[in-house]
């Protein structure tokens, strides 16, 4: 019997070899995060000696995190595997879009266009995520390959029955499946792995000094220049470091004393707030809004 | 730390929801400020407990309205000894495809029974399901004990009752436990009100029960799902089968028939992550080189010599239907076992089976939404497979229909 991580890892590269053998352009959705840090991990184990079957595809929203994309930048090249970005902000001016407004303007709807745009341009027909089931309940709810329609729609009702590990791919033309091979682990287990694989991470993950400003539910946002500060803001000096790495304008970071993955590991253990709910602004807005958002063709 | 993969079949009203709550509770999985949310989301929903932890597991929109559970949604705790994974399934006749979804490679099924009705035709059914996708061990829970006073002879009667109907369903393992889910009799800690039972709370039954499969298969089954070939000036002659070892194991040197082509030839070299090893395991992705030079492709498996599997155009087995529209005689479908994929027909409908009594019905070629059938199938590439009942990794398949591409039937071979 083996060890529940390795149980796991063969369950996500299994699915990416799926993946690989079932689909003409598949494509990896990379966003610099340990999420999908794990999964270019897992698929160095599931393809090498060959080359990934899959380009990374990154949409930046222009509000990442510098230390995000300069990490992302170096993989790429220490890899050679070929990575795609495309801006948000390139799709805002094309289809002259409305930018996000208010204190901390959200390019997160927005990034689904990008996203849907990316996918025609290249004709792909799988994209490979890290989301997992244990986020978010609408996630828990999807299917490891999620079929998707035309308008890259989620529709829940309409999910394939997928038993054993028997995946069915098959699609038309101008549909794709968004394909999520580690939906079975929680963000303890994505630590445990990041541990045991030794897996290096963009340093925001660890504990470090950042000017901070408290929002109305206690969560501590970065200064940065998309952030609108107003006259009674306190800027405060944290020690701080982030759970999840999103945009700088709806990703808060938490306290935090960890300068190590089991510092980390300890910190999460002990702590009560779950990850989305510690550092997301984007799920606040209603008790559906995962669902409203991949049902709108969203990750 | 090893992993236990169980489901949970039933519906708010056996208290599914409410156990499953307290599993992730008790175990100290819900965040605070989950719990929050919930507790606002209760209070809209008009439930009297402080929190209704239905809401915990229904995660859609359409769910949360209509107050039933209608898909499968997966839920993780651990504890210090295991890691689990809940696939918590809807309980209604109506969505017992999404059960048999969420049941399949299960090792472990939580049927919930309420103490003050005893089997009821929901039971049965899961119960049936259960044997039908040979699921290891059955755990039935007793539920809502406060309401019969803890009394030993309700639960001595209900487990009477079930094992006298479950006979005929040659289940693999079958245990009882007596609990309150609500007032949490028995859940995590053994409780006082049942000083008369003397077993496993379910918690403690859930860290402590065997998941080492005894019918795990043996033979050494392995299929291709995708064959690296960098093709670079260092690797030109590369070219390696990666896929998952399905059962048994495999090692350097052994004599292997490959299938369909009906070849055989040895294992040159089992690689893991790049890395020489003398033998894959189960489960283990591995990558295998064979001595010669043929032409292997996705699908093909390769087995050992002197354990072959059956090869057959034609297979005998029971089905789930699982499309919304009825089956049409004669549509043409497609057959997929792990990576395997072959055309095939469904040559006859041999049978019905009454998913509450286990009786075989005669068939009236009809096969509609979650309707169980004994068929014939025929394919048109040959395949490789095991009994179900011997290899639940080789004995299983799905139908996929070719014009919808909509996977529309799951299968297990006899």
């Amino acid at each position: 019997m083996k060890d529940y991580l390795d149980q796991l890892e063969a369950e996500a590269i299994y699915i990416l070899r799926e993946v690989a053998g079932q689909f003409d352009r598949p494509a990896l959705l990379f966003s610099g995060g340990k999420d999908s840090i794990c999964l270019v991990h897992l698929a160095l184990k599931a393809f090498r000696p060959g080359k990934f079957p899959f380009p990374l595809v990154h949409i930046d929203t222009g509000h990442n995190f510098q230390e995000a994309l300069t990490f992302r930048d170096n993989l790429a090249e220490k890899l050679g595997e070929r990575l795609i970005v495309r801006k948000v902000e390139d799709t805002i001016k094309a289809k002259n879009l409305q930018d996000g407004k208010g204190k901390f303007p959200s390019r997160n709807e927005l990034q689904t266009y990008t996203l849907l745009d990316v996918i025609e341009e290249f004709e792909f027909d799988a994209c490979i995520g890290g989301a997992r089931r244990d986020e978010e309940k609408a996630r828990a709810k999807e299917r490891i390959f999620s079929v998707r329609d035309e308008f890259g729609q989620w529709d829940p009702k309409k999910q394939r029955p997928e038993l054993w590990n028997i995946y069915n791919g098959k699609i038309d033309k101008g549909e794709n499946v968004r394909v999520f091979p580690i939906s079975n682990w929680t963000e303890l287990d994505v630590w445990n792995y990041i541990k045991r694989e030794n897996i290096e991470l963009p340093s925001i993950y660890f504990t470090h000094e950042r000017d901070c400003i408290s929002t109305e539910h206690g969560q501590l946002m970065n200064v940065n220049e998309f952030v609108q500060i107003e006259p009674e803001d306190v800027i405060v000096k944290k020690n701080v470091r982030y759970r999840t790495v999103g945009d700088m304008t709806c990703t808060a970071a938490v306290e935090s004393k960890a300068f190590t993955v089991d510092d980390i590991i300890k910190e999460i253990k002990e702590t009560k707030i779950s990850e989305r709910g510690a550092t997301r602004m984007d799920d606040r807005v209603s008790e559906a809004a995962m669902e409203d958002r991949k049902k709108g063709g969203y990750f | 730390m090893k992993l236990l993969r169980f489901f949970t079949a039933g519906n708010v009203d056996d208290g599914k929801s409410t156990l499953i709550g307290r599993l992730l509770f008790d175990s100290k999985s819900i965040s605070t400020d989950i719990i929050e949310t919930l507790t606002r989301q209760s209070k809209t929903t008009g439930v009297d407990t402080d929190i209704d932890l239905a809401l915990l597991t229904d995660g859609l929109r359409a769910e949360r309205e209509q107050g039933i559970t209608i898909d499968v949604a997966y839920k993780y705790f651990s504890t210090e000894k295991r890691k689990f994974i809940i696939a918590d399934t809807p309980g209604h006749a109506q969505y017992t495809r999404n059960m048999f979804t969420g049941a399949s490679n299960t090792d472990l099924a939580i049927i919930l029974i309420d103490a003050r009705n005893g089997i009821t035709d929901q039971t049965k059914r899961h119960s049936i399901i259960s044997a039908i996708l040979g699921i290891p061990h059955i755990l039935i829970c007793v539920n809502k004990m406060d309401l019969v006073e803890y009394k030993q002879s309700v639960f001595e009667e209900i487990k009477s009752d079930y094992l006298k109907f479950s006979e005929r369903l040659n289940l693999n393992k079958v245990s009882f436990i007596p609990v309150s889910a609500l007032a949490g009799d028995n859940v995590v800690k053994p409780s006082g009100n049942l000083n008369w039972y003397n077993g496993y709370s379910l918690f403690e039954f859930l860290e402590n029960v065997e998941i080492d499969q005894a019918n795990d298969a043996q033979e050494p089954r392995f299929q291709v799902q995708y064959v690296i070939r960098p093709q670079t000036d260092e690797l030109h002659d590369y070219r390696g089968y990666a896929g998952s070892m399905l059962s048994g194991s495999l090692r350097k040197g052994d004599r292997v028939q490959i299938f369909p082509l009906d070849i055989e030839t040895n294992i040159s070299k089992i690689e893991k992550y790049q890395i020489e090893v003398e033998e894959a395991h189960a489960g283990d992705p591995v990558v295998i080189h064979l001595s010669d030079d043929l032409d292997v492709s996705r699908g093909s498996t390769i087995v050992k010599s002197n354990e072959l599997p059956n090869t057959d155009n034609f297979i005998e087995a029971t089905i789930c239907w699982m499309d919304n529209k009825a089956y049409q005689s004669g549509q043409k479908l497609l057959l997929q076992q792990n990576s395997f994929r072959s055309k095939a027909i469904i040559k006859e409908i041999e049978a019905k089976i009454d998913i509450h009594t286990y009786d075989e019905l005669e068939s009236d070629d009809v096969m509609n939404l979650n309707d169980f059938c004994k068929v014939n199938i025929k394919t048109a590439e040959s395949i490789s497979f095991d009994s179900y009942s011997k290899n639940r990794k080789t004995g299983a398949f799905v139908l996929i229909n070719e014009n919808t591409n909509n996977t529309v039937a799951a299968g297990i071979i006899h």
